[in-house]
């Protein structure tokens, strides 16, 4: 090793080792999560929105949660729902696993080339959603689709995207899923992870000089808080005090990559924006009342100009990364059902029931209904085409968009595709 | 001699190499426990242990930093980057740091590192799994550019990069990991263990870095070409019976300049196959060279085929891809003229 280096020998110096993170267990373990510390739901104190961020700071390795093993609500953080609120989240959170099980399944029958569920992690993304106003900015990641169709976005269209058809809002040119809606405050997502994270922080700072009333929220994976980016929003946010949410989605994996690699033996996620000076919560993501309580509690402290904050989501990812991951090539099976936070609509619908408001026979009404919704959207989408039917049609739209206007070298390249596309 | 694809070839010489020399430590997002999402580096945790082959953040800048260190401290890293599309976070620390180092320390610190990414498009994997960024490394004085377009070369090529003492950008064409492809995306693919080429030597050898390899021989016609593209043009060579002489350049950087000069000084005609967008792409360099050395030979203007000036479209992404219709078309208008 490095011979021509002098070594530095000292007898009574240990000898350095490099730590490499392991998850405790793989493949053929059975699943174990007891070292998880799981506060009491409602144990958790709640500061003033407006609270200077250091006051927020012990939640930052708490986990904020309201429902309790009774499946009532508890605490400071019980947002003390509208029970009809409950009940779209609730909707909303069978139509993505439904909607997520169709798609899936479409990709395994060769309709598409990809495809991306957030099974487990619903309530992140449908809480976030009832809890913000409608007119708020997302700067999602690839499990975030739970925004999109809480906000309304019709099925149908996204399965367009998904089929690349002619119903595509993005004319076949991004990978499946990878949504973008203006109108329903939902920006283009990003196959290269955490760019948008800072860009949410600007358009929150636009706003911000705009005198608006709209806040943003960024989102990243676990995984991803590794990349620059990362700091860099966490940067803008603490220096311009920006109104921006800041969301990691602690799902425990990153593809094979358990949180370990991303840092998470040193310290929570949540804990990051200590150091920034930036509050910071740490939630329990399949708890969907803390998750509203949570964003509630964050979006009250932007609109109010106290300050950006940080929510760790702490959740699993229930199913693979995605349709080309195999996760039992590195974690135990079943790891998804022994998680100690639970089924999150299983949760919202014990709660739902627990209060009253909901039963069994309205549960499989509504299951029966979302799914019969899903179908159709499905059957609509497919009328428009499946993936292997496309790229053939409109080769000229693929030179669109490239800049506002088609330089010559482009204009010169699409009549090239299009006599090649006539030739036999 | 054992039969191998892409994969195995290149797993192969991780393993040949990190036997050899203990200072190679591999590193990348999803590369250690589980061996990489392509299962390039399965196996090396296993064998090497955990301090020599293991998991990255996931921070392409941070993975290229710490290879920086770790090649100043005397190792020599070989990462991977997961796709050629995320390389992007990584490139200051490359093209600032990596490319730079020798000439700004006066060779007191020369960068031996090996930074192997899988490029290109086929495999429907919309514009963040397709790309071909060659020609944005190329550009970067310090930097090596190796892009291998069967298992044997691979193999022989990644264990050349591992030795050579300058920083490799090693391009793997992930279309042509299993198996060559001729173009014809509505056939069935052929495995590699069909091709010759995926008769891989046991043990150590090296292909050595600045050497093209002739593919074909042939008086008609030069085409230059490298990676997934190789096997693209080859089959359409045949299929519109041009005697084409077909080189695979192997080393984009340094370049065999050699090969193709005596190669198009005796046909008399080249044609340029790359499947990265055509705007300074790495065939204008291969254009002007050929111009510039070969001008007085030349019976007809140098034509490119390259992908579009677009980034890689999902649904299109056959009427992107440089195919056999442009091929052939490329290859009539080069022989008429
Ligand atoms: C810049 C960049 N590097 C690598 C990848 C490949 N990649 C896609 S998803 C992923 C894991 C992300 O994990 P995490 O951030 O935890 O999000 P999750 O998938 O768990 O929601 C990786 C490495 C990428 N898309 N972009
Ligand atoms: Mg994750």
């Amino acid at each position: 090793m490095s011979d021509k280096d002098p070594k530095v020998t000292r007898a009574n110096r240990p000898v350095l080792a490099l730590h490499v993170p392991e998850p405790h267990l793989r493949p053929g373990d059975a699943p174990d999560f007891s070292a998880i510390v799981i506060p009491a739901a409602g144990s958790a104190p709640r500061p003033r929105t407006d609270a200077p961020a250091a006051d927020t700071h012990s939640l930052a390795t708490n986990l904020v949660r309201v429902l309790g093993d009774d499946h009532r609500a508890v605490g400071p953080w019980d947002p003390k729902i509208d029970p009809e609120i409950l009940r779209k989240m609730l909707r909303d959170m069978v139509t993505v696993r439904i909607f997520d099980d169709r798609m899936y399944r479409a990709q395994r029958q060769g309709k598409t080339s990809f495809y991306m569920k957030c099974s487990g992690e619903e309530a992140i993304a449908i809480a976030t959603a009832a809890a913000m106003d409608r007119a708020d900015m997302h700067f999602p990641t690839y499990r975030q689709q739970g925004l999109l169709i809480a906000r309304g976005y019709p099925l149908t269209t996204m399965m367009c995207q998904i089929y690349s058809n002619g119903g595509d809002p993005l004319k076949g040119r991004q990978l499946p899923i990878m949504y973008s809606d203006k109108a329903h405050g939902f920006f283009s997502i990003s196959g290269n992870l955490g760019t948008q994270f800072p860009q949410a922080v600007g358009w929150a700072m636009a706003a911000a000089i705009k005198g608006d009333h709209r806040i943003a929220m960024g989102w990243i994976g676990d995984g991803a808080t590794a990349e620059g980016d990362f700091h860099s929003a966490m940067t803008f946010a603490a220096v311009y005090n920006v109104p921006v949410i800041l969301a990691v989605v602690n799902n425990q994996w990153a593809i094979s990559s358990f949180s370990g690699i991303a840092g998470a033996e040193r310290a929570t996620f949540a804990q990051r924006a200590v150091g920034y000076g930036i509050a910071s919560l740490r939630v329990d993501g399949n708890d969907a009342l803390a998750v509203y309580a949570a964003v509630q509690w964050a979006s009250e402290r932007a609109r109010a100009n106290a300050g950006p904050t940080m929510i760790e989501f702490f959740t699993y990812r229930a199913e693979g990364h995605s349709t080309s991951d195999d996760p039992s090539g590195y974690r135990p099976v079943n790891e998804g059902k022994a998680w100690p936070l639970g089924d999150p609509l299983e949760r919202l619908k014990a709660h739902l029931i627990a209060l009253g408001q909901w039963d069994e026979e309205r549960h499989s009404t509504l299951v029966a209904h979302c799914d019969a919704e899903v179908r159709a959207a499905q059957k609509e989408a497919e009328k428009l085409g499946i993936l292997p039917q496309q790229g053939k049609d409109n080769i000229a739209s693929m030179f669109d968009d490239v800049y506002a206007d088609i330089p010559w070298h482009i204009a010169e390249q699409r009549d090239a595709a299009l006599a090649e596309a006539k030739d036999r | 001699m054992a039969t191998m694809n892409m994969i195995q070839a290149l797993n192969d010489a991780h393993k040949v190499m990190m036997r050899a020399d203990g200072d190679v430590v591999v590193f990348g997002e999803d590369a250690g426990y589980f061996g990489g999402v392509f299962r390039v580096t399965e196996g090396l945790q296993r064998e090497f242990g955990k301090t020599r082959a293991f998991d990255a953040p996931i921070s392409e800048g941070g993975i290229v930093a710490a290879a920086v260190g770790m090649a100043a401290y005397g190792l020599k890293p070989l990462i991977e980057i997961q796709f050629a599309d995320y390389i992007y976070p990584g490139y200051d620390q490359i093209v600032s740091e990596v490319a730079k180092m020798r000439y700004r320390t006066a060779g007191e610190w020369p960068m031996p590192m090996v930074i192997r990414t899988p490029y290109g498009g086929g495999i429907f994997g919309g514009q963040t799994h397709s790309q071909s960024p060659e020609s944005l490394f190329t550009h970067i004085a310090g930097l090596k550019v190796v892009v291998p377009s069967t298992p044997h070369d691979a193999k022989g090529l990644l264990i050349a990069a591992i030795e050579d003492p300058d920083p490799v950008i090693f391009f793997e064409p992930k279309r042509i990991y299993n198996g060559p492809f001729d173009g014809h995306h509505d056939r069935p693919v052929t495995p590699w263990a069909k091709h010759s080429a995926s008769e891989v030597p046991d043990g150590h050898y090296a292909v050595p870095l600045g050497k093209a390899r002739v593919v074909r021989e042939g008086e008609a016609l030069t085409v230059l070409t490298y990676g997934t593209m190789v096997h693209v043009s080859l089959a359409a060579v045949e299929e519109n019976g041009v005697d084409a002489e077909v080189i695979d350049l192997r080393t984009l950087v340094p370049l065999d300049l050699e090969t193709i000069v005596a190669s198009v000084e005796k046909t008399g005609r080249c044609l340029v196959v790359h499947e990265a967008p055509r705007t300074s792409g790495f065939g204008a360099e291969l254009v002007a060279l050929v111009q510039e050395r070969c001008f007085y030979h030349l019976e007809a203007p140098v034509e490119r085929v390259t992908g579009w000036d677009t980034p890689y479209p999902h649904s299109y992404e056959w009427a992107y891809f440089p195919g056999p219709k442009r091929l052939k078309k490329a290859l009539e208008k080069v022989m008429g003229d």
